[in-house]
């Protein structure tokens, strides 16, 4: 088994915890970590594909990785932020039960 | 030869007045009563003129046009033929006195300038209707026409009118879902749906796919022509303001169905294209059939507009069924009544909104001695009534003697046998009405409704009555002269379909 | 300095309004948010009017690589028919929102500092993605339409919104990561991510990878069955938001989907086009059924959209210029009808402080005269009743299903038609009851609909109305570059 198969397969399996996670958990802050765990999983196969050639590097799936993690930095920051908010103006940590009338 | 030339763009001209109209009518807002007035009756006179104008234009020789593309090969095309100006002249002339009659009825009523906005919008879709060029065109003012007229029905907002409305709504949509899918499918067949005296379909063959769309597109439009079984809304939406019911109900809705079918049968399948298909006959069965059925539902009811409702049914169908006979003395009688009947029909109307206005007599059985109260009103239901029921020379007669005589030259005595039934059944509805309203003693007095009236009712109310009144004995009397509508008629057939 | 030509403007109307929420960020005051917002819109029209006038002129699509990187290496922007329809989409539904915004948000006590620059971001974001020709970029800039748009909805407070917008940050960060997912398979077979210039041939690798494409943008434009999040987060949010979010955020996933399938991956479309397709139908009947069954008119709006979305994916089975044409006609008019459906609902809710349907008989008239009867237009457009966009995209989609033979879909289309009628006739039906007093004409109720949130319904719903009338310039604008899978045409 060469290294980006074993990446990818890596990858895969994170990737399918972390949607387990995301579904089963009702904690939101559990749910966002499930996210980044996703983001995780494809960065890491973006990063294996870099060396698809040995002999070289790929810089572009480096700076797609890069560009993603300050993507799910902010949108992580944002969640939680919400969550925050939510926990403050209603003691609530999930959104079971409310759904909108 | 031609004396003068009107600009091609005149049916849009024409058009324009209503629409500017209901606009004006819309932003002047509801407090502004009498520039409502002013705005109503002028731009009804305006159209009126216009109307005239394109009536002599047309007789001449001139021909209207006006297209618009709309993209992807569809158009907007406007005309103003001879057959387009039977129908216009008859929703313009009695646009006006409808308009006249409504600012009586409607008086201190809330929510007036609503009402004369869509009433206007209606009057702008049934002239879109009646100059439409082409099935795209007549089936846009067609769904805008059920559009305008929803609200009309809804207008007194009670949970019975909403309902109405909903019945109406459900009906007419349904309708016109049958018609879009009819006319996109003679589209994608590949006939030009474009009207044209003849009809469209040359060498077309008339397979199971152009007999299909035929039925649909005269079920979608059956609807609003009130055809057996697709009727049920019309008595439902009486509902509505007497003079929704007059104008729309009797005149300007089935009378664009009935307008439909006979653009359909003529100016797209051909009559004799459709005769030989052999596509005339059951159209000719289901009118008869509604006519009969129609007169017998009449004879049941005890409300006055339900039985005058189940009265259009009926007589609607006598245009359908003219045209359905496919010979031209037929079909000169089918579009004559077209008018004939829009006259009386609206004659009755009136005169049952000027005793549920002025006595609150809504049912057969408070007319007792009415004519006494109200002899002129009741002198111009007698008219209407007559004229119904087919007596010379008010002007049913004439539609009547035409139908017959076609019946006979196109090899259908059976017709005559529905016509003579129809006449009977007539006779049975109304004349019992009549006997009431003049012979039967009336009640110790009467819900008088105004105080210090000089005539039997307001003006405002009698005179648009009296006037359709002398418009449907005049144009039986007057039938042999040329400007009469049977001579238009027999122009419309002569010039177009009998070249 | 010289007058930018239309590929300059590819760039400019991307960073016109992103620079203007930079700006806002800095000048926070509400005079300043509005001029800033002006100005966005005269110059982002302004260019949008050079590279329509271009592309009529050619008659073939605009794309400009930037820094002058060619493809594949550098980022290529690219506008077609396709993105200008949704560019100008965008711009006409903005400007109106930010004119209803004006007067809504202080009545509302909307926070100017945190709105304005929100707004702006999310301009840019979707402008971007309609002339993103590059699937990574199209990555971020749907990112940033999501990071602008989620607290757009929240921005009121509140239980409801927040847990809307919560709900609605769940599903649109797993629909990101899935699509990025596949777009990281789509890099680790080909080596490069311009829309255009890949060649998908049909394998395993690359079928998962449009999959989970396709999933993941379904879960952003809250398709069928992805949809849970669009109701609360839709009806829970300020109008002028609600008109965005229903017009045009959710509509850019749609319109990516419509891309990449048609460009992108065209060879892989078989079979998948009838599930597609039948995802749309399924949207069509379901979400028109609860739209017929709130109580509650934001709702039936916002369920109307779940409804609507589906009409964009008959595209796929009807595979035809003329469906094509329907379908973009359907975007624009639906986008207009509803943005100015949702502002009038706002307008309704201003005046009444709730949007219960049964506390709204017999409102009709008087200070909401303009307001009821841009609900009505935006209605007949939404049913596809003449004369509007609806009908003519109606009528096109019709046709084509007919010309195509497929019977099944012209059922769909007329029933989903009708049942429109009957949730929004259902609508109107208690604006005209008269069974119970007015409520507005209680004493003390002397309120008004502010003008700029009354006219900025009734221009997008008349918008949507001559749509119909301009429909000849307008298809012919919206068809060029269409996709060879629908002109027929063989080879690129």
């Amino acid at each position: 088994m060469t290294p980006p198969v074993l990446y990818a397969l890596c990858a895969a399996a994170i990737f399918g915890i972390a949607v387990y996670g995301l579904l089963s958990r009702p904690h939101l802050v559990r749910r966002l970590l499930a996210l980044n765990m996703m983001g995780v999983a494809v960065f890491l196969l973006l990063v294996a594909f870099a060396r698809r050639d040995p002999e070289v590097t790929d810089p572009v799936p480096h700076a797609m990785v890069l560009t993603g993690i300050v993507i799910a930095v902010s949108a992580t920051a944002f969640g939680l932020a919400l969550v925050r908010r939510l926990y403050r103006d209603t003691g609530r940590t999930g959104l079971s039960e409310s759904r909108d009338p | 030869m031609t004396g003068f030339t009107l600009p091609a763009a005149m049916p849009l001209y024409t058009m324009a007045t209503s629409l500017v109209a209901a606009v004006l009518i819309f932003a002047l807002g509801e407090t502004r009563g009498r520039a409502r007035t002013v705005v109503n009756v002028a731009a009804a006179v305006v159209k009126l003129l216009f109307v005239f104008a394109m009536l002599v234009a047309v007789w001449q020789g001139q021909e209207f046009e006006v297209r618009l593309p709309m993209g992807a090969g569809l158009e907007l095309l406007l005309i103003a033929d001879a057959l387009s100006l039977l129908f216009i002249t008859l929703s313009a002339l009695l646009w006006l006195l409808t308009t006249v009659y409504a600012i009586g009825y409607l008086e201190g009523a809330p929510q007036r300038a609503r009402f004369f906005g869509f009433f206007s919008l209606c009057v702008a879709a049934t002239m879109g209707i009646a100059s439409a060029g082409n099935l795209f065109t007549f089936f846009i003012f067609y769904e805008l026409l059920t559009l305008a007229t929803y609200p009309l029905v809804a207008h007194r907002g009670t949970a019975d009118a909403l309902r109405g409305a909903r019945v109406y709504l459900a009906y007419t949509l349904a309708g016109g879902v049958a018609l879009l899918a009819g006319i996109v499918w003679l589209e994608v067949l590949g006939v030009d749906t474009t009207f044209t005296p003849g009809g469209q379909l040359d060498d077309h063959d008339v397979g199971p796919a152009l007999r299909g769309a035929y039925w649909l597109l005269i079920a979608g439009i059956g609807v609003k022509a009130a055809m057996v079984p697709l009727h049920g809304w019309l008595p439902i939406a009486m509902v509505a303001p007497a003079p929704v019911s007059a104008l729309l109900h009797a005149v300007a809705v089935v009378k664009a169905g009935a307008f439909g079918i006979v653009r359909v049968v003529l100016d797209v399948y051909g009559s004799e294209r459709a005769g030989a298909e052999g596509l005339l006959l059951p159209l000719a069965v289901l009118a008869a059939i509604t006519i009969i059925w129609g007169s017998v539902r009449a004879l049941a009811q005890r409300d006055i507009k339900k039985r005058l409702a189940y009265s259009t049914v009926s007589q609607v169908s006598y245009i359908t069924l003219g045209i359905a006979l496919g010979g031209p003395v037929a079909a000169v009688g089918g579009l004559v009544h077209l008018v004939h009947q829009g006259l009386m029909k609206i004659t009755l109307f009136f005169c049952a909104g000027n005793w549920a206005e002025t006595l609150e007599i809504k049912r057969i059985d408070q007319l007792n001695g009415v004519g006494r109260r109200m002899p002129l009103t009741t002198a111009a239901f007698t008219i209407g009534a007559l004229g119904m029921i087919g007596m010379p020379p008010v002007a049913g007669f004439i539609s009547k003697w035409y139908l017959g005589l076609g019946a006979l030259q196109a090899g259908a005595p059976w017709a005559v046998a529905v016509l003579v039934a129809s006449t009977l059944l007539n006779a049975a509805y109304f004349l019992p009405v009549l006997a009431r309203a003049w012979f039967a003693p009336p009640p110790e007095h009467w819900h008088e409704r105004f105080d210090g009236l000089r005539a039997e009712t307001l003006l405002a109310l009698l005179i648009p009555t009296l006037l359709v009144a002398a418009a449907a004995l005049a144009v039986g009397v007057f039938a042999a002269l040329g400007a009469s509508p049977l001579a238009w008629a027999e122009f419309i057939i002569r010039e177009e379909y009998l070249p | 300095m010289s007058v930018p030509g239309p590929s300059q403007w590819l760039v400019l109307i991307v960073f016109v309004p992103l620079l203007a929420a930079v700006a806002a960020v800095l000048w926070p005051g509400r005079g300043a948010g509005r001029w800033l917002t002006v100005l966005t819109g005269l110059l982002t029209g302004g260019g949008l009017l050079s590279l329509s006038a271009r592309l009529l002129d050619a008659g073939e699509p605009v794309t400009h690589a930037l820094g002058g990187w060619p493809t594949p290496l550098g980022i290529a922007l690219y506008a077609d028919g396709l993105s200008l329809a949704m560019l100008w989409l965008t711009w006409v539904v903005m400007s109106a929102a930010s004119w209803h915004a004006d007067a809504y948000n202080p009545a509302h006590g909307i926070d100017e500092a945190l709105f304005r620059p929100l707004w702006l971001a999310c301009w840019c974001a979707l402008n971007a993605v309609f002339v993103s020709g590059d699937l990574f970029n199209v990555y971020v800039v749907l990112e940033i339409s999501t990071l602008a748009a989620v607290p757009l909805v929240a921005i009121a407070g509140g239980r409801a919104a927040l847990t809307a917008a919560l709900r609605y940050l769940l599903f649109a960060l797993l629909g990101a990561l899935v699509y990025l997912l596949g777009v990281a398979l789509v890099y680790g077979r080909h080596g490069r991510l311009d829309m255009h210039g890949l060649e998908i041939t049909p394998e395993p690798a690359m079928l998962l990878a449009a999959g989970l494409v396709t999933a993941g943008l379904m879960a952003k434009a809250a398709l069928v069955p992805m949809h849970v999040w669009l109701p609360p987060a839709h009806s829970r949010a300020p109008a002028p938001v609600s008109a965005i979010l229903s017009a045009l955020v959710v509509k850019a996933a749609v319109y990516l989907l419509l891309r990449l399938w048609t460009w992108t991956w065209p060879e892989l479309i078989n079979g998948a086009a009838w599930v597609l397709g039948g995802l749309g139908a399924v949207a069509m009947i379901h979400g028109s059924v609860l739209a017929l069954l709130q109580v509650r008119l934001k709702r039936v709006v916002a369920y109307s959209t779940v409804a609507q979305l589906g009409y964009l994916l008959l595209v796929f089975p009807l595979a035809s210029l003329l469906a094509w044409q329907g379908v973009v006609m359907h975007a624009v008019s639906h986008g207009l009808a509803k943005a100015g459906f949702f502002l009038a609902a706002g307008n309704i809710m201003h005046l009444l402080g709730h949007d219960r349907l049964q506390g709204m008989r017999g409102i009709s008239g008087g200070p909401l005269a303009l307001t009821m009867f841009a609900l009505a237009l935006s209605a007949v457009s939404l049913m596809g009743l003449p004369p509007s966009g609806g009908f003519l995209a109606k009528w096109l989609l019709l046709q084509a299903a007919l010309e195509a033979g497929a019977w099944g879909w012209a059922a769909l289309l007329l029933i989903a038609g009708l049942l429109a009628a009957a949730y929004l006739f259902r609508v109107l039906a208690i604006l005209l009851a008269r069974d119970t007093p007015d409520p507005l004409a209680a004493p003390g109720s002397d309120r008004h609909v502010p003008t700029a949130m009354a006219w900025s319904a009734l221009t997008l719903a008349l918008g949507s109305a001559v749509l119909a009338f301009a429909g000849e310039p307008l298809l012919r604008l919206f068809s060029i570059g269409s996709p060879d899978i629908m002109t027929g045409s063989t080879g690129p």
